[in-house]
C-alpha cells in the first residue's frame, strides 16, 4: 500500500473543485485513459486578472485526483503569471509530498495548469525558426528536439509518448527519425535537466541497454537492474561478470561512470548482496 | 470497523483449527524432529502425520510432499530440478500469464541462455492446446502453466497438458497455489510431474508452502544442507507450519463442497449484482473454467487504486490490476495477455472470496460498490463524455 500523507488522503477523499467551469477563460485536458490517469482543467478570471475558479476532473489514482484538488486551491487568487510559477514540486509540496512513484501525477497538474494557460493567451507564437512536424497534434521541430534531448529519446514512439508528435497520422515519423538522429549526434552537454522518477528510470534502463550492455556482453557478461531507490541503482551481475573477481571495478569504474554521464552524477551503482 | 476481506487470492485468514493445531509447537513442543530424545522425536511424529494430511487432499503418497517456505520456492525449485536433471535441454515453455515466481525466474534464465516460450493466451484468458503441442520440442526441459490465475482465476487443463508432454518424455510443473483447496486436485487422475502449493492461500500461514514431486520423477534440490524433507530440501523443519499446514489441508478436504456451491454462489451473486447495477463494467476472463472463489471485474472510466482506497474507507480489501498499485507504467501482465483494452484494465478489481465470508457481507459490497464507482466517474473527465455519445451501454 501507498504511503499517502494525511493531506493526500484528505485531498482524495474530499476533492476541492471537482467540475468543469461553463465558458471557461482557460481549458486543457493532458493525459488519457489509456495511460492510466488524465486531467481537465478549467479556470475563470476574475475583473483584475486573477484567477477566481479553477475547477477539474481527473481520471487516476488517489494521488492524481488530490494533486488535482491541490492545484485548483493553491492557483485560486493568483495572476497567470503567478500561476505559471507553479512547479510540479509546489503541488507535491502543498500535500505534504507524494510517494516518488506518483511524481507524474504533479507533473500532470502542472502540465494541465499552462496548457489552460496557454489556451487562454491563445496559441504561443512559434519559437523562432520553428517548424511544425506534426501537422496532426501542432508539434514543432523545436519541441521535439528539447524532448529528445532532455529525456534522452531513442525511437520515434518515445517521442510520441513524450510530446504526442507522430500518434496522429503517422506521416512525419521519417522526420522525427531525423530530428533524433540530429540530436544524437550532437555532443553531450553538462547540464542536466531534472529526470522525474519514471523518466529517470527509464534512462538507467535505455543506457545500460545501449552504453553498458554490450561491452559486458562482448566479454560473456551481463548486467540486470534489481531495484532504482533514489539513485542507487541496485544490480545483479551474470554471466561471466558473476564470477569475476575484477567485477566491482567493473561496477564502479564502467557501468557507475557510465549512468553518471547519461543519467545523473548522483547516481550509484550497487551490487546486489549474492 | 469491521474488515470485509474479499481479497483470499492474495492471502487467507489463518484457521482457528490450524492456529490451535500449530500453538503448542510454539510453546512446549519445540524439539527438533531430528533429535535422538524423544521430546524432539514426538515431533517428527506429527510431521508425519501433516505429511499425511496433505498427501491425502492431494490424493498423493506421503513421501511425495516436500515441505519447502513458500509457493515461491516451491516454483523455483521445480524449474532448476528440470534444468539440472537435464543440463542439455534449454528450453522451457511457460504462459504469459504466470505468477511472477515463474514469469521473472524465466526471464532471468534467458540471460543464463535458456529460451522461453510463453504461451499466448485468448481474449478469455485461456490457452491454446495446439500451441503448446506445436512448441514441445526434444530441446524442452520442462513445461510450467498455472493451474488456477491468480488475477482472473481462470483454470487452465493443466492434466491434458501434463499428457502431452508425458508422451514426449517433458517434465510438467504446475504453480497450483490458487488451486488447490478450491478445486478437487487429485493426483492420481493425472500425469503431472511437480506441482507447489502455498500455505497462506489456504487457511494456513505464510512461510510454508509444498512442492509435489511425484514418485519416480527425477528431481535436484534447490536447498542443500541437512538431510530434511530425505535431504530434498536442506533446513530445519517449519515445524508449527508444517503441523499447520497438515491441518489447513485436512479442512480443505472438508470445505471443498462447501468451496464449490456456498462460496461460489456468493461469488456469483456479487458479480451478477455489480454488472447489473453499474453500467460499462464487464467480467475479465472465462467464467466457465473459473475457480470458485474470483472474479475480476474491470469498471471502465475510473482507476483501480483510487476505488479501492474508496473501499478501503469501508473497509473492504479487495485488489486491482491497475498500474498505479503496482508502481509501474502499466497495468497487470495478466489483463494485457488477454488484450483487455488499457482503458478497461486501469480500471480492474478482483474480488476473492473464502469460506468464512457471509451473505451480509456480499450484500454490503454490492450495496456500496456502485456509490464507490458513481463517485469517481463524476471526477471523471471522460465520463459524461462517454455518456452523451452513448457508448457502451
Amino acid at each position: 500500500m501507498w504511503e499517502y500523507t494525511d493531506k493526500v488522503k484528505e485531498h482524495f477523499l474530499n476533492p476541492r473543485n471537482v467540475g468543469e467551469i461553463e465558458n471557461p477563460d482557460g481549458v486543457a485536458e493532458v493525459g488519457s485513459l489509456a495511460c492510466g490517469d488524465a486531467l481537465k482543467l478549467t479556470f475563470k478570471l476574475d475583473e483584475n486578472k486573477r484567477i477566481k475558479e479553477a475547477k477539474f476532473k481527473t481520471f487516476g489514482c488517489a494521488s492524481a485526483i488530490a494533486s488535482s484538488s491541490a492545484l485548483t486551491e493553491m492557483i485560486k487568487g493568483m495572476t497567470l503569471d503567478e500561476a505559471l510559477k507553479v512547479t510540479n514540486q509546489d503541488i507535491a509540496g502543498y500535500l505534504g509530498g507524494l510517494p516518488d512513484e506518483k511524481m507524474h501525477c504533479s507533473v500532470m497538474g502542472k502540465q494541465a495548469l499552462e496548457k489552460a494557460i496557454e489556451n487562454y493567451r491563445g496559441a504561443p507564437p512559434l519559437e523562432e525558426g520553428a517548424k511544425i512536424i506534426c501537422e496532426c497534434f501542432g508539434v514543432t521541430d523545436k519541441e521535439i528536439e528539447r524532448a529528445v534531448r532532455e529525456n534522452n529519446l531513442a525511437t520515434v514512439e518515445d517521442v510520441t509518448n513524450y510530446t504526442k508528435a507522430g500518434g496522429g497520422c503517422g506521416s512525419c515519423h521519417d522526420a522525427i527519425a531525423q530530428i533524433i538522429e540530429k540530436v544524437r549526434s550532437e555532443p553531450k552537454t553538462e547540464t542536466k535537466p531534472k529526470l522525474t522518477n519514471i523518466q529517470k528510470i527509464r534512462l538507467i534502463e535505455e543506457t545500460i541497454e545501449r552504453e553498458i550492455r554490450p561491452s559486458l556482453k562482448h566479454d560473456g557478461g551481463d548486467i540486470e537492474i534489481i531495484d532504482i531507490i533514489g539513485n542507487r541503482v541496485i544490480v545483479a551481475t551474470r554471466g561471466a561478470c558473476s564470477t569475476c573477481k575484477a567485477s566491482n571495478i567493473t561496477l564502479k569504474h564502467f557501468v557507475e561512470h557510465r549512468l553518471k554521464e547519461f543519467v545523473s552524477p548522483d547516481i550509484e551503482v550497487e551490487e546486489v548482496a549474492k | 470497523m469491521s474488515v470485509i476481506y474479499l481479497d483470499n487470492n492474495a492471502t487467507t485468514q489463518v484457521s482457528e483449527e490450524v492456529l490451535d493445531a500449530m500453538l503448542p509447537y510454539f510453546r512446549e513442543f519445540y524439539g527438533n524432529p531430528s533429535s535422538m530424545h524423544s521430546f524432539g522425536g514426538q515431533v517428527g511424529q506429527k510431521i508425519r502425520t501433516a505429511r499425511e494430511q496433505v498427501a491425502t487432499l492431494l490424493g498423493a503418497m506421503p513421501e511425495e510432499i516436500i515441505f519447502t517456505s513458500c509457493g515461491t520456492e516451491s516454483d523455483n525449485t521445480a524449474i532448476r530440478s528440470a534444468l539440472t536433471i537435464h543440463p542439455d535441454k534449454k528450453h522451457i515453455i511457460t504462459s504469459r500469464v504466470e505468477h511472477p515466481a515463474i514469469h521473472v525466474l524465466c526471464a532471468q534464465l534467458v540471460t543464463q541462455g535458456y529460451r522461453i516460450t510463453e504461451l499466448s493466451v485468448d481474449k478469455n484468458g485461456l490457452l491454446d492446446m495446439d500451441n503448446l503441442e506445436k512448441n514441445l520440442t526434444p530441446d524442452t526441459a520442462i513445461v510450467s502453466l498455472m493451474w488456477g490465475n491468480n488475477e482472473t482465476g481462470v483454470i487452465f487443463p493443466v492434466e491434458k497438458a501434463a499428457q502431452m508432454t508425458r508422451e514426449r518424455g517433458i517434465l510438467f510443473h504446475t504453480d497450483a497455489v490458487q488451486s488447490v483447496g478450491k478445486i478437487p486436485v487429485n493426483m492420481k487422475n493425472n500425469v503431472i510431474d511437480m506441482l507447489s502449493i502455498s500455505g497462506h492461500k489456504l487457511h494456513a500461514p505464510k512461510g510454508i508452502g509444498i512442492l509435489y514431486v511425484r514418485r519416480g520423477t527425477k528431481y535436484s534440490p534447490f536447498l542443500i544442507g541437512g538431510h530434511q524433507e530425505k535431504g530434498r530440501r536442506g533446513g530445519t523443519e517449519n515445524t508449527p507450519s508444517i503441523i499447520g499446514m497438515g491441518m489447513a489441508c485436512e479442512l480443505a478436504g472438508k470445505n471443498m463442497q462447501k468451496e464449490n456451491t456456498e462460496v461460489k454462489r456468493l461469488r456469483d451473486k456479487l458479480e451478477k449484482e455489480l454488472l447489473a447495477r453499474i453500467p460499462q463494467s464487464r467480467v475479465n476472463g472465462d467464467t466457465a473454467n473459473r475457480l470458485p472463489n474470483t472474479t475480476n471485474i474491470s469498471f471502465e472510466y475510473v482507476e483501480g487504486e483510487a476505488i479501492l482506497l474508496l473501499m478501503n474507507e469501508l473497509g473492504i480489501c479487495a485488489s486491482s490490476g491497475s498500474a498505479c498499485t503496482s508502481g509501474s507504467l502499466q497495468p497487470s501482465h495478466v489483463l494485457r495477455a488477454m488484450g483487455v483494452p488499457f482503458t478497461m484494465a486501469h480500471g480492474s478489481i478482483r474480488f476473492s472470496l473464502s469460506i468464512y465470508n457471509t451473505e451480509k457481507e456480499i450484500d454490503f459490497v454490492i450495496e456500496k460498490m456502485p456509490e464507490i464507482i458513481e463517485r469517481l466517474r463524476e471526477m471523471s473527465p471522460f465520463w459524461n463524455a462517454s455518456q452523451s455519445s452513448g457508448a457502451g451501454n
